[in-house]
């Protein structure tokens, strides 16, 4: 059990406990706090894959960006003091049965397919690559993701509006 | 040196958390979170797999990198959707949206 | 430095003692000694502040804790903090209330791995350096709102709301401002940015990115004029109106934190770091940090609180606009010159 092991295994615990959280809290705010810590724990497996400038934009965009933005959407449409609130539909014992084997069928192909080592690491680091491809190679989903969220931007000011009251 | 596996079947492991809370939680934003631990996974399975193959090409990152992006995009849109769908209905437990149930 | 360290790691090989505890005793003893650093500091920008407000608005401030000058009131006044009780407001969410400052505070901490105080003193020289200031700070929005909602109180969470708008705002001219000096340097790490700047300081080609810079900055911080969200006289001290004692002192200590940070990395990015003709480098990056401190602290007693659509506006109608002008201007200079 080497130092990498136990970190990777340190990692991948702490992750996948804050993701059970987030899907068994009852609190939806509390939910919102153990997705940070989700995202994070990505982050770490980012940068144990030696993929730093993208545990940086993970860590960016998703605690910076998309948590706010769910934080905001929380606290304008919930009523958190309502107790006795079912927070599972009827669809538990069905859903965790099927979740349960489509895990089970990914673990095993993973397990048993592929026994790959890892490449010693890259000479340079990715950042300066990964900024290369994106324009040279990678130019066109990378304006095509730009309209995307144009379209998103716009799309979201207009749908989230409040009615005017014209009368 | 940690196998590939290992980071595969948490992956795996992630993804199927995921789906179990899109698939039972009421409240829509909870859904909504579910579907990022969803993306997180497919992200990590991605960057897993650029840094084990013989050659490095970093396709996997981007990809990554365009996932994350794209899940920004999706995630303002939905919320704004569902402060619509709170606006109009009062309530955002997926169950009590049913108008056009048959 | 260097050296002692390998002869601890070959020591501790031979008792027996992986070479991973000694890691992880020296990382917890860097993270102690910038922690104490951090206290020192601020406690001194706690008394400084109220020294330069008292001269600006022709008084004197504190004279008497401690003889000179009031030196100790900040001491003072954070044996005060420590020793208060700890209320918890009745409906709050307790474990919320309880992490939100933990949250403001461990962003503001962790920005400090990568500042760099000298030529070999900095914590970690990231080859992502002023990437992993703008991802962690945006951790600091989160433990805000964090708190204005757990403390189950309407002014909280719109001094909250704001207080993340107002940060998420000004992030976007932040990061295009530094993206300037990015482009000029070629690389994200710090040390290469100070490095870069031997002949001359990035403020002279740069100067319209780091008055933008400052001002996104001044923003993001929550100081005056952009201090709507802790305004004391609209929003009773907004997302912290619940917090006494020990835990108000955490957002202080992180609040200040913050301001040496920011000024810290325009030193790095605009300043020149380290450089500096007869003082050992150290010095001339405090002092130039310090120097920072004083022009934010300067602003905040003379100039007025904008309004929150005013800040809005400014924000994105003005900062924003002149950000990317700047970005595009030295990218076509950049391209020009070959």
């Amino acid at each position: 059990m080497t130092v990498a092991h136990a970190l990777f295994f340190g990692v991948a615990a702490f992750t996948t406990g804050a993701a059970l959280f987030v899907v068994l809290a009852r609190n939806i705010v509390h939910c919102a706090i153990a997705l940070v810590f989700t995202f994070f724990g990505v982050a770490a497996v980012y940068i144990l894959l030696d993929a730093e400038f993208l545990a940086a934009v993970q860590v960016l965009l998703y605690v910076g960006g998309i948590t706010i933005l769910l934080l905001f959407a929380i606290m304008l449409t919930s009523r958190i003091s309502a107790r006795g609130v079912k927070i599972m539909n009827e669809q538990v014992g069905s859903s965790a049965l099927v979740v349960f084997v489509i895990m089970g069928i990914m673990t095993y192909a993973n397990v048993k397919g592929l026994a790959l080592v890892a490449a010693p690491p890259p000479a340079s680091y990715a950042t300066a690559s990964i900024g290369r491809l994106l324009l040279t190679t990678y130019v066109l989903p990378f304006e095509a993701v730009s309209i995307l969220l144009l379209a998103a931007l716009v799309g979201a000011i207009i749908l989230a509006r409040r009615e005017r009251e014209k009368d | 040196m940690v196998p590939l596996s290992h980071y595969l079947v948490l992956s795996a492991i992630l993804f199927a958390i995921g789906m179990f809370g899109a698939l039972t939680r009421r409240n829509a934003i909870g859904i909504l979170m579910a579907l990022e631990l969803m993306f997180n996974a497919v992200n990590v399975n991605f960057v897993a797999f650029s840094r084990y193959l013989p050659q490095t090409m970093l396709q996997g990152q981007i990809f990554a990198i365009f996932v994350i992006t794209v899940a920004a995009a999706e995630a303002a849109v939905g919320l704004a959707i569902i402060l619509g769908l709170y606006r109009n209905f009062k309530t955002i437990n997926v169950d009590e949206i049913n108008l056009m149930k048959w | 430095m260097e050296k002692a360290i390998d002869r601890l790691s070959s020591a501790s090989l031979a008792w027996g003692v992986p070479p991973v505890v000694l890691q992880m005793t020296l990382m917890l003893a860097v993270a102690i000694a910038v922690i104490l650093f951090i206290s020192v500091s601020v406690m001194f920008m706690i008394w400084w502040e109220r020294k330069i407000s008292a001269h600006i608005q022709v008084r004197y401030g504190p004279m008497r804790v401690g003889g000179w000058h009031g030196w100790a009131q900040s001491l003072a006044d954070g044996i005060k903090l420590l020793i208060k009780e700890d209320i918890i407001p009745a409906g709050a969410d307790r474990f919320v209330f309880a992490l939100a400052p933990m949250v403001v505070f461990a962003a503001a901490l962790a920005a400090y791995v990568i500042i760099p105080f000298g030529p070999n003193l900095i914590i970690r020289d990231l080859n992502i350096g002023v990437f992993f200031y703008i991802s962690i700070s945006s951790l600091t929005v989160v433990g805000i709102i964090m708190a204005g909602w757990s403390s189950n109180n309407k002014y909280s969470v719109l001094g909250a709301l704001r207080s993340a708008a107002q940060a998420v705002s000004y992030e976007v001219p932040l990061v295009v401002s530094i993206l300037g000096v990015i482009m000029t340097v070629g690389s994200l790490s710090m040390v290469e940015i100070v490095e870069a700047q031997q002949r001359i300081w990035f403020i002279v080609p740069q100067f319209v990115g780091f008055l933008i810079y400052l001002t996104a900055a001044i923003a993001e911080c929550n100081r005056l004029p952009f201090d709507i969200p802790e305004a004391e006289s609209e929003l009773v001290a907004g997302f912290h109106v619940e917090y006494s004692g020990m835990r108000f002192a955490i957002f202080f200590l992180a609040e200040y934190a913050n301001m040496f940070t920011v000024s810290a990395i325009a030193t790095a990015l605009f300043l020149g770091g380290w450089h500096g003709p007869l003082l050992p480098p150290w010095l001339w990056f405090l002092l130039k940090t310090y120097f920072i401190i004083f022009i934010m602290m300067w602003l905040r007693w003379t100039l007025a609180r904008l309004r929150v659509d005013q800040l809005m506006n400014v924000g994105w109608k003005y900062l924003l606009p002149l950000a990317f002008l700047n970005m595009g201007i030295t990218g076509l200079v950049l391209v020009l010159r070959g």
